[in-house]
């Protein structure tokens, strides 16, 4: 079916600028053309698409990124007394100088670009491939788009336990950068890997994480995505899983213009986990914030959780998207999924959109989804206890975020964030 | 220490009037029991003392040791030293006690120009007087009132006041929902606090917390006011006759 002629323009508009990257192997040629094709099949998303009405895609359809004011933080960077291996990106480029040596035990990891330009490589079965069985029912074509165009990005295999996780950072140092980052990432079986993601990247980024945790393999992600307040995010994760494996993954949004996070997670071995979660502090009608996710269970016995928790204040918008879909057959799984957040004023909205589907009649599913202000009764009661409305305000802010933050496993990590939602806080953005 | 003058006071929105001309002075290291039937503005006004938002005063006056107490934000007069042990404690999910508590301390603390307590310095504090109190560890570890049973509560609202030690303690009804050994715990946790100075403002029902904490002045409210000041005889007639020959007398 062809594409309605402004579908069909905005993607051309969008195309224009890009080209593909060479070098790649027949292999990697042809997954990235099948990518653009997917992306000329789907067009590029429109306000009126049934997943984007909450947020406007026009700030991702532009053909060149706005331009986003560089940021200078006076924090610590994040994870910086953590023991990792570090691979720093800048606007999206890798940048060799500034990250460790790629050698890591129990880990193979190298550039896209090198795993793409070898004829026979372990990545050919996972790139471009979880993205394109991630695109239905539901259609990313950013996510597409990436696929076809990014050349940057690296290439994780765990065999092992790896001895330390590995880090990637993103810096900036131009304020017009429009980054595509591709990662793929195989667990294999009894591996056990973390990645960690700190930073803005670009003044627009789009990343995508392809991450395949073989059987009774384990993949944690802990990411914070930059405090810069003009930047825009459009990131997917698409994530397979096997049997009795372990996925979760964690993120922590404070500010930024628009960020839209997209996970997309099959389970398709028994007894598998898969824990999503995020925490968000939004503040101006100019953040928007938005978790869209897709978790399918496929297979029995298998846990899912989704935990989102978002605060917003002067008119900041937050918006959850969350689906459990149950195949026929994928007896016993356990499904939850709760999101929920907290207004600190009137001028800020949450968009919800909570959906279950479900096709066994033996599984437990629950979801909850909830707008609330800060409770009165509580805010007074700590007052009289001789804290100040501000500081109770926050404690209560903190209160209701740590369903979330307890998601996160490593305390290290969990208490970095932690002290950063704080400083926030503290400092009012 | 306390001195409330022909206080009036109403509900913010629907406008009725609770309080219709309250008198009352607790002298310093003075125990005052208000006893009243339901409905007679006892608790309005502790919260109002306390300052608990949708109450309007419409007259009168309320200070502390000088100090007009309506004029100030809660968390001002708990730094000024006065203290509301809750009817009915607020839990707060998400809130560790320990937490909470410290936090309160060194609020107060920053308030009054003090230097605030170490993390260290304030657990062996805290833990002193939470023993005597039978709270144990994992309670106050657990979040703020959150699954604890009717007597942790109260407990634990007594254990705050032991922290943040304040001049003038009111106590809201502490003794409902408490069995006869929970409230001879209270009761001793609020007895350890009368040093001649500290004054409290015990709002009850019943004669028989009085029993444990033994008052000096004992005051009956009834339909926004004073009707009866006198001492401890005072409860012990409420207690054989009821409210109804007082209030009789009163109209």
């Amino acid at each position: 079916m062809a594409l309605p002629k402004l579908k069909a323009d905005a993607t051309e508009a969008r195309l224009a600028p890009l080209s593909l990257p060479q070098g790649g192997a027949a292999w990697a040629e042809a997954a990235r053309h099948d990518a653009l094709n997917r992306v000329g099949a789907m067009g590029l998303p429109a306000r009126r698409d049934e997943y984007w009405r909450y947020t406007n895609p026009a700030d991702l359809l532009s053909p060149q990124a706005p331009r986003a004011a560089l940021f200078v933080s006076d924090e610590l960077p994040p994870f910086d007394a953590v023991d990792r291996l570090k691979v720093v990106f800048v606007d999206g480029v890798i940048d060799p100088a500034q990250s460790d040596d790629l050698t890591l035990a129990g880990l193979e990891i190298t550039t896209l670009a090198d795993a793409l330009s070898q004829d026979a490589h372990w990545s050919r079965e996972v790139f471009g491939q979880l993205e394109a069985r991630g695109q239905k029912p539901v259609e990313r074509a950013f996510a597409a788009l990436n696929t076809a165009f990014a050349a940057e990005g690296v290439v994780i295999r765990a065999m092992g336990k790896a001895a330390k996780p590995v880090s990637l950072i993103y810096r900036r140092s131009t304020e017009t950068a429009d980054a595509l980052m591709h990662h793929v990432i195989r667990v294999e079986s009894g591996a056990d890997l973390s990645v960690l993601e700190n930073g803005p990247a670009a003044a627009r980024l789009n990343t995508v994480m392809e991450v395949d945790v073989a059987d009774g393999g384990a993949f944690h992600h802990v990411r914070t995505q930059g405090r810069d307040r003009e930047r825009r995010a459009a990131t997917h994760i698409f994530a397979r899983v096997g049997e009795g494996a372990t996925y979760k993954s964690f993120t922590l949004t404070v500010n930024g213009a628009l960020t839209r996070n997209e996970t997309v997670i099959e389970i398709l071995g028994d007894d598998a986990v898969a824990h999503v979660a995020g925490a968000c502090l939004g503040d101006g009608a100019d953040f928007n914030h938005d978790d869209t996710v897709f978790i399918t269970h496929d297979a029995l016995r298998c846990e899912s959780r989704q935990v989102f928790k978002k605060v917003l204040k002067n008119g900041a918008t937050g918006i959850f998207q969350g689906k459990i879909l149950v195949k026929p057959g994928a007896q016993k799984t356990d499904g939850y999924q709760i999101s929920q957040s907290l207004l600190l004023d009137d001028d800020s909205q949450f968009l919800a959109k909570p959906e279950l589907e479900i096709y066994a009649d033996d599984v437990a599913c629950s979801h909850g989804s909830t707008s609330g202000a800060i409770d009165e009764t509580a805010l007074f009661y700590l007052r009289s206890r001789g804290v100040p409305e501000k500081e109770a305000v926050d404690l209560l802010t903190l209160a209701f975020l740590a369903e979330a933050m307890d998601e996160i496993e490593d305390q290290a990590l969990a208490d970095d964030l932690r002290g950063r939602l704080v400083a926030w806080l503290r400092r009012r953005h | 220490m306390l001195t409330i003058n022909n206080l009036h006071a109403e509900l913010e929105e629907e406008g009725k009037q609770i309080l219709k001309g309250v008198d009352l002075v607790v002298e310093p290291g003075k125990v005052h029991a208000i006893m009243g039937p339901n409905g007679s503005g006892k608790s309005t006004l502790s919260y109002i003392l306390a300052g608990r938002d949708g109450y309007a005063v419409t007259e009168g006056s309320a200070t502390l040791d000088g100090v007009d107490l309506l004029e100030m934000a809660p968390e001002e007069r708990a730094a000024a030293g006065l203290f509301l042990a809750f009817q009915y404690p607020v839990e707060i999910p998400g809130v560790g006690n320990m937490t909470f508590l410290r936090t309160a301390l060194n609020a107060q603390r920053k308030a009054q120009g003090q230097e605030e307590l170490s993390a260290g310095d304030f657990l062996k504090f805290v833990r002193e007087k939470a023993k005597t109190l039978k709270i144990d560890a994992e309670m106050l570890k657990r979040p703020v009132n959150v699954g604890f049973s009717g007597g942790e509560k109260k407990r634990n609202e007594i254990l705050q006041m032991q922290v943040l030690e304040p001049k003038m303690c009111i106590l809201d009804e502490t003794d409902s929902g408490l069995d006869v050994d929970a409230m001879k715990l209270v009761a001793e946790g609020v007895n350890g606090l009368r040093d001649g100075k500290r004054s409290f403002l015990v709002i009850t029902h019943y004669q028989r917390l009085l029993d444990h904490i033994q008052p000096d002045v004992v005051h009956i409210m009834a339909n926004g006011r004073i009707i009866r000041t006198g001492g401890p005889e005072l409860a012990l007639e409420v207690e054989n006759n009821g409210y109804a020959d007082l209030l009789a007398e009163a109209n």
